[in-house]
């Protein structure tokens, strides 16, 4: 697929209180680049992210959703990400079958420490979108301008 | 009267598409729907009964009312633009014939509904006798004759032709422009076919429904009765009945958040949800008997009240095939007549 | 069916439940209803229990738990699942319910016989493994395997899972592999399930049918009929609300569904909503081991259960 200069991809990470967001802090402290394509939401914990989450995320126009939490057994709250880790699996698998996503979602585990991680996640993931162009397939066709 | 082969109608429709929009039943996996008329698609005139009634052709299940769209602050508001295409359903029935007639009471009793107002002015209806009326059928109860489809024109399948029937204004200057494909024939085909739609009818299971005692005086009486609460408690308090029926009118008018503005939208509602008329103060019906009940006064007996005593179920038969737990109009009926169950 | 009205008249006269659960006779012969019977007159009158009962009627008994004694609720093989889910979730009372488990042969799908061209249908009897079907415009026959609804013909056994007795043979009906249709479409390319996926869902009229008659969708109140939620719930405004709604409700019944195969059954455009949770069941399946919901009624479901070493989400790229 040609990658189309024009495109600016609008990308959604859910990222985790404690963990996932804390490394994008240091991501940021650290001076380590990572596209501003990538909007940050912060969540209590990855597994607040609800499947209608990134659904709608889809809806209003994302072009790829990624989910960052603690690593599996670093849970702040014990055991929420490997809840996360079984929903986000099923609802990948899904996606994936009924056609409608090709890579436009990812779940990273990215600890605190893990700025570097953190920033080189985002850039494969960005360039990734890049050259999967924009989402036709899972937008609401109401909220394209 | 003029007829056409049927092996030429594709020539018909798309000479209709040149210059209106065509809607016609089309089959999509086993189902048999209205649907915009393409070259790809599967035309099926066979099918009795769309699932859907046609009249989303009228009255769709969404349309948009107007856009708001906000840019830097700045706030425009486009309203959506009224039909001003003429457009032609091909092969409702009569009973959905019949259902348009009751939508018009609504709609274009004052305040007149502009975007349904412009619909009809611009909708060709081509009716099609019923060829073979099926058990769920019971419009004769409301005199309706399946035969003779109250159309902008009339279609009759008999074997190798359509027999094509003008019966209006707008019909005859369909037809003229249509004259090159069109033959003249004699009546004694569709008189024919007449006859065998009407003797069927006759011998349909529910030709013989009575509809006595309900009109717009049973209110206190229908209301009141014990038999609504032994009869809703299979429901399952979907919409299948409200959104395959070809009268049911009532809507909603919602918002939808398009991120940088809003789409004002109005959509079919129905009173089995539990947000049905929802109001700021909560919702007046607030048990599922009570939506139950609505549904069937509302086409029994408060129709018939306001407008004359027209009542406002066709006799599709569309709710009797499609309630999954066959809960359904006639059961209703039967079950006043019985005076609820032993 | 005589025995089931014989013992149903015996449990009332004896105080043992209060009312039966069972399906009511129609206006024709294929359109029972569920109903509730509380006199031994009414049970002699009504009752029927055929080919066309195929309700669940699990679902009812989450509202008959609240009613003042004990119910006796007919229930299929296949429904006790449903029962039993409902008793692990908390919803119905076991001891509210007094079961018989009644036999069954297979349920008959009116639209599948309307489909096979048979128009105007009067009466229906079956007459050993064929049906005799009249109409207005003749007789006609055809084979009862042959009118089976989908579930049936991938039936999960003919064991009862829960029950106070047992009334009735069943004969087993399973001649299709249960996850076929899931596997032929995995097989696809992305455009070509996106098409399927598409054509399927594009018939949706949102009447929420599915949902209503699901047993696991017990939710008082689902979140589509929330007005606070940015969602077009009861039209089709977009193609996107019928992913998202078909999408979300498998996925809420994913780990719970029993694939009783009631959506697809009800389901007024034919849309084979079974595909969506057969889906999750065989991803269940493969990623967190063999799971039936409703089979044991203390389990764990598999999405409030983990294990340390599950896979990641990553695994649904890496098995392309």
């Amino acid at each position: 697929m040609p990658i189309n200069k024009e495109f600016k991809p609008k990308i959604v990470a859910f990222c985790c209180n404690w963990c996932s967001y804390a490394g994008a802090d240091l991501a940021g402290s650290s001076r380590l680049a990572y596209p501003a394509d990538v909007k940050i939401i912060k969540v209590p914990c990855s597994c607040r992210v609800n499947p209608m989450f990134i659904l709608r995320a889809f809806e209003k126009g994302a072009d790829g959703v990624i989910m960052c939490g603690c690593h599996p057994g670093d849970c702040h709250y014990s055991t929420g990400n490997y809840y996360a880790r079984r929903r986000m699996t099923l609802l990948f698998s899904m996606l994936d079958y009924m056609g409608v996503e090709n890579g436009r979602t990812r779940v990273e585990w990215v600890s605190a420490a893990e700025g570097v991680k953190f920033s080189t996640t985002m850039n494969e993931f960005v360039e990734k979108i890049y050259s999967l162009g924009e989402n036709v397939r899972l937008g609401d066709l109401r909220c394209k301008k | 009267m003029k007829k056409i082969a049927k092996s030429n109608l594709s020539a018909l429709f798309a000479k209709i598409n040149e210059t209106k929009d065509l809607y016609v039943p089309v089959k999509n996996g086993e189902q048999v729907n209205f649907a915009a008329y393409s070259e790809e698609a599967e035309v099926d005139l066979t099918a009795l009964k769309t699932v859907k009634s046609p009249k989303d052709a009228f009255f769709p299940q969404s349309e948009n009312l107007y856009t708001c769209f906000n840019e830097q602050g700045k706030i425009s508001i486009t309203p959506e633009e009224l039909q001003d295409k003429d457009f032609v359903v091909f092969g409702m029935k009569a009973c959905d014939i019949k259902g348009i007639e009751v939508l018009d009471k609504v709609f274009l009793s004052e305040p007149v509904d502009s975007f349904y107002a412009a619909r009809r002015q611009h909708g060709i209806i081509v009716g099609l006798a019923c060829d073979k009326p099926e058990e769920s059928c019971f419009c004769t109860v409301f005199g309706i004759n399946p035969a003779e489809p109250t159309a902008d024109v009339a279609v009759y399948d008999d074997e190798d032709f359509l027999y094509w029937n003008a019966l209006t204004e707008k019909g005859n200057a369909l037809t003229e422009t249509l004259c090159d494909l069109l033959e003249d024939a004699d009546n004694t085909a569709v008189e024919n076919k007449k006859k065998e739609i009407t003797a069927i009818a006759e011998k349909l299971p529910y030709a013989n429904l009575s509809l006595e005692g309900w009109n717009g005086d049973a209110l206190t009486e229908k209301f009141d009765s014990p038999i609504w609460e032994e009869l809703y408690k299979p429901c399952l308090a979907c919409g299948t009945c409200t959104f395959s029926c070809p009268t049911c009118q009532c809507y909603d008018i919602k918002d939808y958040n398009t991120g940088n503005g809003i789409k004002r939208y109005r959509c079919w509602d129905s009173c089995m949800y539990s947000d049905f008329t929802m109001m700021a103060h909560g919702n007046n019906r607030t048990s599922q008997m009570q939506r139950f009940r609505q549904r069937f006064m509302h086409k029994l007996v408060y129709f018939p009240a306001n407008n004359d005593g027209m009542y406002s179920c066709v006799g599709c038969g569309r709710c009797v095939d499609k309630c999954p737990q066959n809960l359904n109009i006639v059961k209703v009926i039967k079950a006043f007549e019985k005076g609820g169950k032993a | 069916m005589q025995k089931i009205v014989e013992r149903a008249k015996e449990l009332l006269a004896d105080g043992t439940v209060n009312r039966v659960l069972g399906w009511k006779k129609g206006d024709m012969c294929f359109n029972p209803e569920p109903a509730f019977f509380e006199t031994a007159e009414d049970l002699d009158e009504n009752f029927v229990y055929g080919g066309f009962c195929g309700a669940n009627l699990s679902k009812y008994m989450i509202d008959a738990s609240k009613l003042e004694g004990k119910t006796l609720v007919l229930l299929k093989p296949c429904d006790t699942y449903s029962f039993n889910q409902l008793i692990n979730e908390h919803r119905v009372d076991r001891e509210k319910a007094y079961i018989i488990g009644v036999g069954c042969k297979g349920k008959l799908n009116i639209e599948t016989i309307k489909q096979s061209g048979v128009k105007g249908i009067l009466n229906i009897t079956e007459n050993g493994d064929m049906l005799n079907i009249e109409t207005l415009y003749g007789n006609t026959e055809m084979k009862y395997s042959d009118a089976l609804l989908e579930r049936c013909h991938v039936c999960k056994g003919k064991e009862h899972k829960i029950y106070d007795e047992l009334i009735g043979e069943s004969q087993d009906t399973s001649d299709r592999e249960r996850f076929a249709e899931v596997e032929k479409i995995e097989k696809m390319s992305p455009e070509e399930k996106f098409a399927f996926f598409q054509k399927e869902l594009s018939k949706c009229i949102r009447c929420n049918a599915c949902r209503n008659v699901c047993p696991a969708c017990s939710c008082r109140k689902c979140v589509f009929d929330s007005t606070k939620f940015d969602s077009s719930q009861k039209a089709n405004t977009d193609s996107f609300e019928e992913k998202m709604f078909h999408i979300i409700r498998a996925f809420h019944v994913a780990g719970r569904c029993t694939d009783c195969g009631e959506c697809s059954r009800v389901c007024p455009q034919g849309i084979p909503l079974h595909l969506f949770n057969r889906k999750f069941i065989k991803d269940i399946n493969e990623f967190y081991g063999e799971y039936q919901a409703g089979a044991d009624v203390d389990a764990k479901g598999p999405l409030t259960e983990y294990t340390f070493g599950d896979c990641e989400p990553s695994i649904v790229k890496e098995r392309g």
